[in-house]
């Protein structure tokens, strides 16, 4: 089995792509007013629902039991959507997803499919299989489809393309879509999309679709979105494929109470999202006439081993924790190297890969707690990067600069007097970088400290010395 | 701190055996070296009526990770031994005005202060209104409220040096929001952030102050007047 997650495997460290990402002015002008505006559209609307703690736990209760009795959920799932005429696959992994779902397309011999927006997709690399297969694939949700045009890729969970303003969309549309003339208001940009896409949602055969919730009871797949582009692909293709990655299920259609508050407030700071789309198996006379859902693992199993980490799988996608995060608000979506930014992404793209190329990941956190205190399914993020960074560490992961220093750093904490002795090390260590009180540039790692800020010399006499010199005297 | 507290008429000890919560080495990966900390540490406080600390971060490390800790632990008494801790352990701020209830600090401090606030004492131990109370009652301080005071001034332990770029990014956010209160003095509860925050105040020669919580209610400036 390979685990795949977009193409976060040939990565750069977060530290190291971040920094370019730093220098990029507009990007981050982008990011800023994108992220303060669905804050404050989430604060309010949050605001104004007084059972919110109430709905967080009853989510986050419903989840913990759907994931320790996933196997059960997930057959019964295949059930109830088999009997409603739905065909279910099982795929270990992205690869034998994407031909799992070639293979439904070139059943049909058709060469083009039309997408709801769905990040499991982008984490499969499905795009580029497709293509590879001579099948393209036509990106609806207007975001993606900025993304695709622009061979851009996704920052975001909700908002893919947040990176990007109205003046850079118009310039790619009107090169793109061949448009000589073209408006600069949003709704120009929007009817322009319009126009592009309607004749595609026409003509295309094949749907293809990811999933919000997959309802075990009745074998329904839930969608929402905002622009009804994602009911055009679920209803008018004569086939569609879902895409589900495993941990989606929830055990029954009252459950979608809880969670549809919950998501539409946390991710877009609506009551509710325009268009909540819930589909069983086929119906005959209304399409589509073939339904099939591939249900994903590609690596979720073995983050469920855990009990520690077991709580990233509750995730429901609102994209709230990166909206709230410091860390992604300077840095946007493609510093983390994988289609999942921000805190959620830091905790899991480095499980999926198993650790091996997202190592920096868990770092990549001042711990701040605001994404847990956002979360509506109460992940403790945090808690969770802590666990990771202990793994890495543990696992020879850490630099060896590092190791020493923590070592170093272990070895005067054993007791009183050896932290004493260390200081006078540091005092005399520090003399020939000291100026006026202040250190201004210090070598190795600790550089990193004053490329950006000074810092105060150790003074003369320690809180230690002072207090002792002082108990001295009374006792005098 | 010490001398809010001897004027407040409280006896201070300071055990010159404590080194360190170990919080540096469990936010960094090294819960092993954090584990044999936390026991020095409970040994060397064992005693004490009350533990005061002077900063939040080590405080919520102690109530969110030490309990872990002591569970992962295969020597039960360990667990014990934090669980008669926990209870003793006080911010500074929630000593006094908690415990306390001493709000006035008798302190004088003809300054303009900004407070930052800091996100382990917000989000990690919610000190709430705590600081901001403290601050009021001191004499001659003109307080100013921060703009987005809750936002992380991007220290972040050893994330400052291990994504320096990207704290530097936060803390130039942070920078701007001080410099446009006009301050002259930014305080917090938390040592970590005052010294990263000072760091680039320093570094630009910006001519506002740190100053820890704890060094205001200490000051007596021009009180007898």
């Amino acid at each position: 089995m390979s685990v795949k997650v977009g193409q976060a495997a040939e990565a750069p460290p977060f530290a190291m792509a971040a920094r370019g990402l730093l220098a990029n002015a507009q990007l981050r002008h982008n990011v800023r007013h994108a992220t303060d505006m669905i804050r404050a559209r989430r604060a309010h609307a949050v605001g104004e629902t007084p059972d919110w703690q109430q709905l967080r736990d009853s989510a986050r209760a419903i989840k913990d039991h759907v994931l320790l009795h996933l196997e059960a959920y997930l057959e019964q799932f295949e059930a109830a959507c088999t009997a409603a005429g739905g065909k279910v696959h099982w795929a270990r992994d992205a690869d034998e997803a994407n031909s799992t779902i070639v293979d439904i397309v070139r059943s049909h011999g058709a060469t083009e499919v039309i997408k709801v927006k769905t990040m499991t997709s982008d984490e499969t690399s499905l795009n580029p299989a497709l293509e590879t297969a001579g099948i393209t694939p036509i990106e609806t949700d207007l975001a993606d489809l900025i993304i695709q045009l622009g061979s851009d890729k996704p920052s975001h969970i909700v908002v893919p393309a947040l990176h990007r303003n109205k003046a850079e969309i118009r310039r790619l549309f009107m090169e793109k879509m061949q448009l000589p003339e073209l408006g600069e208001r949003a709704e120009d940009l929007a009817a322009a999309a319009r126009r592009y896409l309607r004749e595609r949602f026409l003509r295309v055969p094949v749907g293809f679709s990811g999933a919000n919730f997959a309802i075990a009871e009745s074998g329904s797949l839930c969608v929402v979105e905002s622009e009804g582009n994602g009911r055009m692909c679920i209803s008018l293709p004569k086939v569609l494929i879902s895409l589900v990655g495993v941990e989606k299920i929830i055990p029954k259609f009252g459950d979608l109470e809880v969670f549809l508050q919950l998501l539409a407030r946390s991710a877009t700071g609506e009551r509710m999202n325009p268009y909540n789309s819930i589909w069983t198996g086929v119906t005959p006379g209304d399409s589509p006439q073939e339904f099939h859902v591939v249900l994903l693992d590609n690596g979720r199993t073995g983050v469920l081993d855990e009990p520690e980490t077991r709580p990233t799988l509750a995730c429901i996608r609102c994209g709230a924790c990166l909206n709230i995060c410091p860390v992604y608000r300077q840095t946007g979506g493609h510093a983390y190297g994988s289609i999942y930014a921000g805190p959620i992404g830091a905790i899991l793209t480095p499980q999926l890969q198993s650790m091996k190329h997202s190592r920096s990941l868990p770092f990549a956190s001042t711990l701040c707690g605001a994404c847990y205190d956002v979360c509506p399914v109460k992940i403790d993020i945090p808690e969770i990067l802590l666990y990771l960074r202990n793994k890495v560490v543990k696992g020879g992961g850490a630099p060896v600069g590092e190791r020493v220093a923590m070592k170093a750093a272990a070895r005067a904490m054993k007791n009183g007097k050896r932290l004493e002795s260390a200081q006078k090390l540091v005092r005399i260590a520090q003399k020939p970088f000291v100026h006026e009180g202040r250190i201004e540039r210090l070598p190795g790692m600790l550089a990193n400290w004053t490329r950006f800020r000074d810092l105060p010399a150790v003074p003369a006499e320690s809180f230690r010395q002072w207090w002792a010199a002082r108990e001295r005297k009374e006792t005098k | 701190m010490v001398a809010v507290l001897e004027r407040l008429g409280h006896t201070v000890s300071f055990p010159q055996a404590q080194t360190c919560c170990g919080q540096m080495h469990y936010n960094t990966g090294y819960q092993h070296d954090a584990r044999r900390m936390m026991l020095h540490f409970l040994e060397v406080f064992r005693d004490a009526e009350m533990i005061c600390v002077p900063s939040a971060s080590c405080v919520a490390m102690m109530r969110e990770h030490f309990p872990k800790m002591a569970a992962d632990m295969p020597d039960a008494s360990v667990g014990r031994e934090v669980e008669a801790l926990l209870p003793r352990v006080y911010e500074f701020c929630e000593l006094l005005v908690d415990k306390f209830r001493s709000v006035d600090t008798g302190a004088s401090f003809p300054h303009t202060v900004t407070l930052h606030s800091t996100c382990h004492s917000l989000r990690g131990i919610k000190i709430g209104e705590r600081p901001m109370q403290l601050l009021r009652a001191v004499r001659g301080l003109t307080y100013v409220e921060l703009p987005q005071a809750d936002q992380c001034c991007g220290f972040g332990g050893t994330f400052a040096i291990k994504n320096a770029d990207v704290s530097a990014a936060l803390l130039s956010d942070k920078v701007r929001a001080i410099l446009d209160t006009q301050a002259e003095v930014c305080t917090a509860v938390d040592n970590s952030c005052l010294l990263h925050i000072g760091g680039a105040l320093s570094r630009q020669r910006a001519g506002v102050r740190c100053l820890h919580l704890a060094e205001i209610l200490a000051s007596t400036a021009g009180a007898s007047a």
